[in-house]
């Protein structure tokens, strides 16, 4: 059970949240012109490192708000709790 | 009786009954079972897992490799090692895996096909005819304990989250000297120790502390760590796992608390010390595993703690110095000291009161004799090779010391090789943890209480408090330093090596060590699994490194290059029962109900589990009535009279600001720009991979404000789908999301009398359908109540869905049911529902939509705007269309058997031949409007077959069809907008 | 290859089992080879196994970088069956189960193969109509899967007195699935590669790859760089389920994959109480007890990705909790070890055996319930080594299914692996 920084709750356990993925590009304004494989690679391929990796979560049993931290996938060690002031 | 009279923690004023193999004994409060068995001259309590041969007890703790017992009663468990069970009155408690006893255990055949079954065999042997033959007698044969039957009666289960600055894991000199000096600094400090009290290894040794009993600085620190709020002190409880972010899980095995049985704690550290002391190794030799062969320090331990005397005359072996502290504890208790036997080439200054003892050095014991009991071991000189015999009926061996670093390892911190303290210890940390004491392998009382000051001080430092000055450091006497020569076996020949027990557990011996290794299983996971090494429920405590050792000494590497096996929790056998708590049935499956619930159940509903956990009517069953009955009726109520439904758990979100209707656009398939205030509209969503996510209807409140309600079951899908759009990907967007699921109920009207009804409820909204269109969405009053009125239809006919407060919704409910009496309204559940929406050929999550249909198989090209740019899912649609030709697509099936059901998820396959399937049956209904069965499928191709005959195949079993437009009701709509 | 049977077993027990021979030897590592297949864990090992024994292909290097059968083949939760639910799918688990039901005779190695059955315990309606669903479609390829009701269901589980009309989620119904299985995974490991070694494979452990190598002109694949030098082949696979993009990650490839972290706990030894595999899809728990009278018990993925091999506690307690719903008499039945294991999961979840974008490279990978896939997987794998062309059995696996967005999902069946 991690224990993750909400960056309006501050340290909370992991069961407070839903996850929500590795962080991916921008959705663009309009996908429509995009080359058809491009397309299907923003939809399918996601970064899926052996170390740190950034991805988004939700407070949904708490503000509500998402945000992102970047997490080793190692060892968990949350090395940006994506807490901006 | 082997117990002496004065000496030993035990309370000799409280005399206690028990039972063991079915026999009556005495024992004293204070002793373990093992205690007050070797108290009773009891020394052959086990038979061994697989050769079944006679074993006694062998620790004193939990590292115990030897005797487990089954507790029966109202304590019943299994696997209990014998050192750790407490005696009570009225405790029953047999020895597992044998029969009828371990004095008689029939099993014991087994010792005669020894060199038939070493390690491995079972990969080798009983293949043929089929392995299936032997293994009812293999699976009886293992399993140790029969599984428990009942639950306990002594309380509940009871499980907490805690927090605190520093966790100090284990109450011994170390343990107590960090929280002392950790007390006082103002942190949050936890002390978890697992003995029966605290003291750790001054326990089981005789030390001096500030001039006096080491005990006595023990219940003086402990009073006044008691006497302070920022210390929580726990006894018998076992820090037993160490995950991420420094949260480790601990288990009370016998709290305070009157009515709670045990109790688990999550704690999260800021900081934790490690003063899990230190577990002592076996010794490798012939017969190692004869009952009488005990670990040194164990039974030093039970001399001192509590009094009793495993033995008479003992022999005692090792290859460090540790020795020498336990002959002179067996010496003062009585016990005669036949020789010690140190393997090591270096004679060590004795203390005085040993002078007269025969020690020989550079020699090891090579067997030991006596089968049910050891009688004499012979003795070997390790240069000369010269070779004796020596009467004894106890042998106290020591391998060495290993700092018990589990949960150090757990916490994925390094271990490192130490060559001159022959033992892995702790090595770089990776969470905020450090070990203390001989967890940390420093051995000597006095450098480890300076050691402990220190790492304190790092540890308080960490989490923002200091050190208290004042605290003091005991005076400690001074002690030789430890010494050790590795000896990871005996040099034996290849016949005794196959009774040199390397993990007496399991019955592996050094024998199945090298064959493992013979043939080609050399890394340490392998020998591990080939022979089972290290897999019991003591998972090897004292056996592991000497596994390490005896690969490192055939393969010629050093053991650091083996390395460990991988450590992994629980570091001691925990109760399922106390990892859950209270957390049962309607606690850990939480389940959601509207104001109605109570009402439903009291007429009868049979009440359904609903997606996202709601409990909602499936049918409201009359007496006489049969299923089919009861759901005809209820939609013949729809289709002819009226009807009422609950739809609170839809899911309700208020959308608000300049963007809103951006963000609908983005998430509908079809536009809403148009929307006119006071109307709705239905729309799809999908997911950005073109999957459909959920369908609903949302309303225009007003410019920049909306209402969207959504299926139930989705709701909280769809709920995170668009805080996550909005903002992860738009949070430039001015717009809000507002969950208001719950606080809106509401009741439905549905059928040709709705509008009368709702007239009749009185309302101050224009019914006529000029003012109040379909599809429209009107606040006002109906029966009193402030009611914001949708004319949406989920089952084709004239409807009137009337949201409420929540608080409300139970009275206008029972207005409802009392003036529509004289309409002959009938409550509703979703099994006729289901009917209604079949008819219509109406969208089904989970039934049409199963993950890979889109929108145009499901016939609903008109849902996909043409004219908007973008939104979520477009893009993937439209490559799913275009590179995918043949798809399943949305048909309604008239069977050719009217009379019978046929199954949902029913396979259409080509000519109903038994192949790949083209289709599926998604619904299939009892049609009250054509008193006839009728069916929605997916079919490949499907509008492009109208008319055709296919072909369901129920498992050899094929029904025929006939492929019709997927709408058997009212196509064109005229009943919905009346 | 050293046979083994009881009479080998007689025979070397007079010599005290000195003369067993090595189950696989440990061959100089050599510059070149047809084929290259970096991981020796089960599909690895099958993979090597039938590109010699079907293909006669035996210049082989399998290139483990730790100890043979180390990764998910160690850790899983031993469950062999077939009852998938698409067309696409049922086909290659069914020909899976029927290579395990002979594999102890072929490789001469007691895989201690165990039917037990599986029994579905369903508590919500909707469940029911997946599975009843599963049940068809199976029918149509050959994977057998009954409805029983719940008396009979209970009396084939006699520990399981939880699920009652009283409680929160009573049981519905039952579904059996009788060629489900299990069997010692650390055997289908070691027999497939003592068979493989035997036939002129070479399995070198200790050897991690560090990257692919690619022909500077052509870009097709070329080889390896491993941490005992280049390795060259023009054939080489990835089959290394949990690290499969670590290893493509260093030549760019790019694949619909994530990593996770599954877990596993069994239970303190006791004597035999359960028969048959249970799962419980509502819950989403399942478990079975292995022959040393463990029951052995798992449950969902962690959320987000993980290589830390490790227990989430609150996912590890959830399982607790579902198991107790069922059984709530092994309240005072003690766990004894958990762990965890890394798997790749695919975009839609279901497999993927494939050539890739660069010629001469293929990737196994996505096997979320891998472990009752190893025969077919390495079966088929082989196939596609061999003639760069998929076996039809997996041809729905490649990765050319996301080039047209057309996913195979399996919908919640593989809460059970």
């Amino acid at each position: 059970m991690l224990k993750i920084s909400c960056p309006f709750c501050g340290p909370r356990n992991e069961v407070e949240f839903a996850h929500g993925g590795p962080l991916k590009d921008r959705r663009p304004e309009n996908a429509s012109p995009l080359e058809d494989q491009a397309w299907i690679e923003y939809l399918t391929v996601p970064q899926n490192p052996l170390g740190p990796v950034q991805e988004r979560w939700w407070h949904v049993r708490g503000c509500g708000s998402w945000f992102t931290i970047t997490r080793d996938t190692r060892s968990h060690d949350i090395i940006d709790n994506g807490n901006k002031s | 009786m082997q117990r002496n009279s004065e000496g030993g923690l035990i309370d000799r004023s409280q005399s206690i009954s028990f039972q063991f193999n079915g026999k009556t004994y005495q024992g004293f409060a204070g002793d373990s079972l093992a205690s007050a068995l070797i108290a009773n001259g009891v020394f052959l309590t086990a038979r061994s897992f697989k050769y079944h041969r006679p074993r006694g007890i062998v620790g004193s703790g939990f590292e115990e490799p030897s005797s487990l017992v089954e507790l029966v009663g109202d304590e019943e468990s299994g696997n209990q090692p014998i050192t750790r069970v407490q005696i009570r009155h009225g405790l029953e408690a047999r020895s597992v895996n044998c029969w009828p006893s371990p004095d008689f255990d029939l099993l014991a055949v087994n010792q005669f096909f020894s060199k038939l079954i070493p390690a491995a065999f079972y990969y080798k042997t009983f293949k043929w005819p089929d392995w299936r033959l032997f293994e009812p007698s293999i699976r009886r044969a293992a399993g140790l304990a029969s599984a428990p039957q009942g639950i306990h009666h002594r309380g509940h289960y009871e499980t907490r989250y805690a927090y605190c600055d520093l966790l100090i894991v284990g109450a011994g000199p170390a343990g107590l000297m960090a929280a002392l000096l950790a007390a006082h600094s103002g942190a949050r400090v936890m002390l978890a120790d697992d003995g029966l009290e605290p003291g750790g290894s001054l326990l089981a040794e005789r030390y001096q502390m500030d001039q006096g009993d080491a005990l006595g600085w023990v219940r003086k620190t402990v009073a006044e760590l008691d006497s302070l709020d920022n210390v929580t002190r726990l006894s018998e409880a076992t820090v037993w796992a160490y995950r991420e972010h420094n949260l480790l899980m601990i288990t009370e095995r016998a709290p305070a608390t009157e009515n709670v049985f045990q109790r688990s704690w999550r704690v999260r550290a800021g900081q934790v010390l490690i003063a899990t002391g230190a577990i002592e190794r076996n010794l490798v030799f012939a017969n190692n595993d004869r009952p009488g062969v005990m670990m040194a320090s164990a039974i030093q331990a039970y001399v001192n703690r509590y009094a009793v005397k495993p033995g008479k005359r003992v022999v005692l072996f090792a290859n460090n110095n540790s020795i020498y502290a336990v002959a002179r504890d067996l010496r003062a208790a009585g016990i005669e000291l036949v020789a010690i036997i140190d393997s090591r080439n270096q004679l060590e200054a004795l203390p005085d009161d040993l002078q007269d003892v025969r020690v020989l050095t550079n020699h090891v014991i090579e067997q030991c004799h006596g089968r049910k009991r050891v009688h004499s071991v012979t003795i070997k000189g390790r240069s000369s090779g010269a070779v004796a015999k020596l009467g004894c009926d106890l042998v106290g061996i020591s391998g060495g010391w290993n700092p018990t670093v589990h949960l150090y390892s757990q916490s994925r911190s390094l271990l490192e090789y130490n060559t001159e303290l022959a033992t892995f210890v702790p090595g770089k940390a990776v969470q905020g943890c450090q070990c203390i004491g001989s967890a940390a392998a420093i051995f000597n009382l006095d450098a480890l209480l300076q050691d402990t000051a220190r790492k304190t001080e790092t540890a308080l430092a960490a989490t923002g408090n200091t050190i208290d000055p004042a605290v003091t450091l005991p005076a400690v006497t001074a002690e030789a330093p430890y010494h050790i020569e590795a000896l990871w076996h005996v040099d034996v020949d290849t016949q005794l090596a196959t009774s040199c027990f390397i993990d007496i557990q399991n019955d592996v011996t050094l024998a199945d060590v090298h064959l493992a290794m013979r043939e080609g299983f050399d890394a340490v996971e392998h020998v591990k699994r080939y022979t089972t090494a290290g897999m019991g429920i003591d998972q090897g405590k004292t056996g592991n490194l000497n596994v390490i050792g005896a690969i490192a000494l055939r393969s010629g590497c050093a053991p650091d290059e083996i390395g460990t096996t991988t450590f992994r929790s629980p570091y001691v056998p925990i109760e399922f029962g106390s990892l859950t708590g209270v957390r049962e049935e309607s606690v850990y499956l939480p389940y959601r109900h509207t104001p109605i619930t109570q009402w439903n159940k009291e007429h009868g509903a049979e009440m359904y589990e609903a997606g996202a956990r709601w409990r909602r009517p499936g049918y409201y069953p009359r007496p006489e009535e049969s299923f089919q009955q009861t759901v005809n009726r209820e939609a013949l109520a729809v289709r002819k009279g009226l009807a009422v439904y609950d739809g609170a758990p839809l899911g309700k979100f208020e959308i608000k600001g300049p963007d809103a209707l951006l963000l609908l656009e983005m998430l509908y398939t079809n536009s809403f720009a148009n929307l006119q205030t006071g109307m709705g509209r239905y729309g799809i969503m999908l997911s950005e991979d073109g999957i459909i996510l959920d369908d609903g209807v949302s309303f225009k409140l007003a410019d920049n404000h909306y209402f969207m309600s959504t299926s139930t079951g989705h709701a909280d899908a769809v709920n995170q789908h668009m805080e996550f759009f909005l903002q992860t990907h738009r949070p430039e967007w001015r717009v809000k999301i507002t969950t208001v699921t719950t606080q809106w109920a509401n009741a439905t009207l549905c059928g040709p009398k709705a509008r009368a009804m709702m007239q009749a409820l009185g309302t101050d909204i224009d019914l006529s359908t000029e003012a109040f269109p379909f599809m429209g969405m009107r606040d006002g009053t109906v029966a009193g109540f402030k009611a914001r009125v949708c004319r949406v239809s989920f089952t084709g006919e004239l409807s009137f869905e009337i949201n409420v407060r929540a608080r409300d919704a139970l009275p206008l409910w029972k207005r409802i049911m009392e003036i529509g009496q004289q309409f002959g309204i009938t409550a509703v559940g979703s099994e006729s529902n289901h009917v209604l929406r079949v008819e219509k050929g109406f969208l089904s999550l989970g039934h049409e939509a199963d993950g890979t249909t889109g929108p145009h198989d499901l016939g609903m090209d008109w849902i996909v705007a043409k004219n908007k740019t973008d939104f979520i899912g477009k893009k993937a649609i439209e490559i799913r269309q275009a590179m995918n030709p043949s798809r399943r697509q949305l048909v309604g099936l008239l069977p050719d058997d009217p009379d019978h059901l046929i199954d949902e998820g029913a396979p259409i396959t080509p000519g109903g031949r038994r192949e790949a399937s083209e289709g599926l049956i998604t619904a299939c209904v009892w049609s009250v409007v054509h008193n006839r069965v009728i069916a929605l499928a997916l079919l490949e191709n499907g509008r492009s077959r109208m008319d055709e005959t296919v072909y369901i195949r129920r498992k050899g079993d094929i029904v025929t069809a006939r492929v019709t437009a997927p709408c058997f009701h009212d196509s064109d709509g005229h009943l919905l907008r009346s | 290859m050293q046979q083994y049977s009881i009479f080998s077993l007689a025979r070397n027990a007079l010599s005290g089992h000195q003369n067993w021979s090595r189950a696989w030897r440990s061959p100089p590592l050599k510059e070149r080879y047809d084929v290259i297949i970096i991981g020796a864990g089960g599909h690895g090992l099958a993979t090597a196994y039938y590109l010699a024994k079907n293909h006669g292909i035996t210049n082989v290097a399998v290139l483990e970088r730790g100890w043979l059968g180390g990764g998910n083949i160690a850790r899983n939760t031993v469950t062999i069956r077939s009852n998938y639910m698409r067309d696409e799918s049922i086909p290659f688990y069914v020909k899976s189960v029927k290579l395990y039901e002979g594999l102890t005779r072929e490789l001469n190695y007691n895989l201690m193969y165990s039917k037990r059955s599986m029994i579905d315990v369903v508590q919500t309606y909707p469940k029911l109509r997946e599975i009843k669903r599963r049940m068809f479609n199976g029918d149509l390829h050959g994977s057998v899967y009954e409805r029983i009701n719940v008396d009979e269901l209970r009396r084939r589980i006699p520990p399981l007195t939880g699920g009652g009309p009283d409680s929160r989620l009573p049981i519905i119904a039952g579904m059996v699935h009788p060629s489900a299985a299990v069997c010692r995974h650390d055997a289908v490991a070691w027999s497939y590669a003592r068979a493989a070694d035997d036939r002129g494979v070479e399995i070198h452990q200790n050897t991690e790859v560090m990257k692919l190598l690619r022909d500077a002109n052509s870009g097709r694949i070329s080889g390896v760089e491993t941490s005992r030098g280049n390795i060259y082949a023009d054939k080489v696979a990835v089959v290394v389920s949990g690290h499969t993009t670590s290893i493509t990650d260093t030549i760019d490839l790019k694949l619909p994959i994530k990593s996770f972290n599954l877990t596993a706990f069994v239970s303190e030894p006791v004597k035999p109480i359960i028969d048959v595999v249970v799962n419980c899809p509502d819950i989403g728990v399942y478990l079975s007890q292995s022959d040393k009278g463990e029951l052995v018990i798992g449950g969902a993925p962690d959320a987000g990705q993980s290589f830390r091999r490790d227990i989430k506690q609150h996912v590890f307690e959830d399982s607790v909790c579902s198991l107790l719903e069922l059984f709530p008499a092994f309240k005072r039945l003690k766990l004894m070890r958990q762990w965890g294991g890394t798997l790749d999961i695919a975009h839609d979840a279901t497999p993927i055996v494939s050539q890739t974008d660069i010629q001469g490279l293929y990737v196994s990978a996505g096997w979320w319930g891998g472990f009752k896939a190893v025969p077919a997987g390495g079966y088929t794998l082989a196939h596609l080594i061999a003639k760069n062309e998929p076996h039809q059995l997996a041809a729905p696996f490649t990765l050319d299914r996301f080039k047209r967005l057309d996913f195979i999902l399996e919908a919640g069946t593989t809460t059970v692996t």
